[in-house]
């Protein structure tokens, strides 16, 4: 009896909790969010490493029609070609260029914005189309801002020379984040996804390897993965600002992943900014994972990307401020420039049997006007 | 028995903590007129969108892990 | 489960909850109320000399707080100088009072926005804690015995409108 009534009590304290915080998360009154300023962005990217090419350019172009809607348009383009370690020991090295259209609106109403995307990307072999939907909301007088996102992918998967394959994958991403003000000069966000795939998840292309003789892979055809990150950015003042970050990531594949990322940035008179970033991650293999499978499994894969390793990045990037007029327009031409180590525990190159590692280069010129 | 028990143990407690809770106004400890640091551009989360989007798609094509990286948007999905 | 950890989970969990309903409780919100005297305050101007609100009685008198470093602060300034041109022959004056940690960044804002009506440098936010602003930009408009009337917080585009129809409204 005390049980029940004690309960009873603890339900109406909990809605009077739960009314004084929507109290709080109800929109202030004349407070007001901007709209993402305008701008125009061209960037010329390339990545270097393990036998792979991939370059191309990508644009950006923002603007805001009557002070409430931003439309943003985006295209990205990806010349690769792939001379992989799985493409040279199992095929032969080929090309191929993957096109990418998006566009966003993105609205802003009192403490609140709005954001709803669209993205299509084409390869001869692989389409997927993404729709997404971002709200971020400001609360407790602008120290914390809350953000939640919902992504949806469909992907059709086809195979060169292979009319008869044909197949789907969907992809469905949760997003939440909270970003906190915690003092006058330090930052911290913490970030929750909960991702969901279903479909074929796998390459047509890739072989996994069963007592030593190699055979197409097989992935399941689910998968559902959560991932946890906080970052922390500090200003130190004349000697700029430091940022340090962590994400844990399981899933259903039982894979799990830690990632740690480090970095400082600093004015260097009126015109130059310089950052120097470094970034460690560390992953467990899939458990259908093996380099060379010693039994017979539903799933196997000898996909890489899913074998136990570790990569290790480091990298600097020069900011160069071309014209500046506070309030009306700022242009940056910025260069990028990180090399990350590949290092796998069971993965082997199965032309020597040793272990696999590369280095790869990631090199970024970008040139950004916004007005 | 044992679950019955243990519900009201959690009510019990539930209720005494709420109750003996005096509630102190928390402001905003950060004015405004304070956030001129936290206003300038290297303190922002993300700074540029499309070496951030290059950078994504990169870990994602060659890493197992993917998300809570606080890109906007969804990823490629490409093989 | 023993006494002395019931104790000190209850402890640990009030801790918590009340902290949660704290901050639900919490909420920004000015002092400054209208119909209050406004709180005087003197300051020192960009082109040098002190600048006095109570010098100001008789006048309408609008106050601006703005920093170099919020966008919207940025976009209203060249509205207000255009109030302060139309209206400072019928006795109205508008002082902004830039909350800058570098004064100089002020002048240099300023000056490019084409300002013409007394910029005001509160470095040390005295003037902010002491009107308690809870947003940036903020607007207090007082009428000519010193009371506050009005007070904006944010800057929307089509604001000035109304800031218009009130300083009008107290000129007359």
């Amino acid at each position: 009896m005390a049980a029940t009534r004690a309960a009873i009590g603890l339900w109406h304290r909990l809605l009077a909790l739960l009314g004084s915080l929507l109290g709080v998360l109800a929109p202030a009154t004349s407070r007001a969010v901007d709209l993402p300023g305008d701008k125009a962005e061209a960037l010329v990217h390339s990545y270097f490493g393990g036998g792979v090419n991939a370059y191309g350019p990508a644009f950006l172009v923002r603007k805001s029609l009557m002070d409430k809607v931003s439309l943003s348009g985006t295209y990205y383009l990806d010349a690769v070609s792939n001379a992989s370690i799985d493409v040279v020991t199992t095929a032969s090295k080929y090309n191929e260029t993957r096109h990418e259209f998006g566009l966003s609106a993105d609205y802003v109403y009192r403490d609140a914005q709005i954001t709803l995307g669209a993205m299509t990307s084409h390869e001869p072999d692989y389409v997927a189309n993404t729709g997404n939907i971002d709200v971020t909301q400001e609360v407790f007088g602008g120290m914390t801002t809350v953000a939640f996102g919902f992504t949806k992918a469909s992907d059709k998967v086809g195979k060169k020379n292979s009319p008869e394959f044909s197949d789907h994958a969907h992809h469905w991403q949760y997003r939440f984040g909270v970003t906190q003000i915690l003092t006058s000069r330090w930052l911290a966000s913490l970030n929750f996804d909960a991702l969901s795939d279903d479909g074929y998840l796998g390459s047509p292309y890739r072989s996994a390897r069963v007592f030593g003789a190699f055979v197409p892979e097989k992935n399941p055809r689910t998968r559902s993965s959560r991932a946890a990150k906080v970052k922390l950015i500090g200003d130190l003042g004349s000697f700029g600002s430091i940022n340090f970050g962590y994400r844990y990531y399981s899933d259903t594949w039982d894979i799990k992943a830690h990632t740690a990322e480090a970095g400082w940035s600093r004015y260097f008179g009126e015109k130059w900014l310089a950052d120097i970033f470094a970034r460690y991650y560390t992953q467990t293999h899939a458990n259908f994972y093996s380099d060379n499978a010693m039994s017979e499994t539903v799933y196997v894969s000898r996909n890489r990307q899913l074998s136990t390793f570790n990569d290790i990045g480091l990298g600097a990037r020069l900011s160069y401020n071309v014209r500046r007029v506070p309030g009306r327009y700022d242009v940056k031409l910025i260069g990028t420039y990180e090399y990350t180590n590949y290092k796998f525990k069971d993965f082997t190159d199965v032309r020597t049997g040793e272990l696999y590692g590369y280095g790869a280069n990631i090199i970024q010129v970008y040139l950004s006007a916004t007005y | 028995m044992t679950m019955l028990r243990a519900l009201a143990g959690a009510a019990l407690l539930g209720a005494t903590l709420l109750a003996g809770c005096s509630v102190p106004k928390l402001e905003p400890w950060v004015k405004p007129y304070e956030r001129e640091r936290l206003a300038d551009p290297i303190m922002k989360l993300s700074r540029d969108s499309l070496p951030d989007k290059h950078f994504e798609h990169v870990r994602d094509v060659r890493e197992g892990a993917r998300g809570a990286t606080g890109v906007q948007g969804g990823g490629c999905g490409c093989n | 489960m023993n006494t002395p950890t019931i104790a000190r989970r209850a402890f640990a969990l009030r801790t918590v909850a009340c902290v949660v309903v704290a901050v639900a409780a919490g909420t920004a919100s000015s002092a400054i109320a209208p119909q209050a005297q406004a709180p005087d305050f003197s300051l020192h101007s960009m082109s040098g000399p002190n600048m006095r609100l109570q010098d100001q009685r008789g006048r309408v008198v609008m106050v601006n707080f703005w920093a170099t470093w919020c966008a919207p602060c940025r976009q209203e300034m060249p509205q207000l100088n255009r109030l302060y041109q139309k209206y400072r022959s019928a006795g109205f004056v508008l002082l902004g009072v830039n909350v800058d940690d570098d004064p100089s960044k002020a002048a240099e804002v300023a000056t490019k926005l084409g300002v013409t009506f007394p910029v005001l440098l509160d470095p040390e936010k005295n003037v902010s804690k002491l009107y308690d602003l809870s947003t940036m930009p903020s607007t207090v408009i007082i009428d000519r015995d010193g009371k506050v009337r009005y007070v904006h917080r944010g800057y929307l585009a089509g604001y000035e409108d109304n800031y218009e129809k009130q300083i009008r409204e107290l000129l007359k």
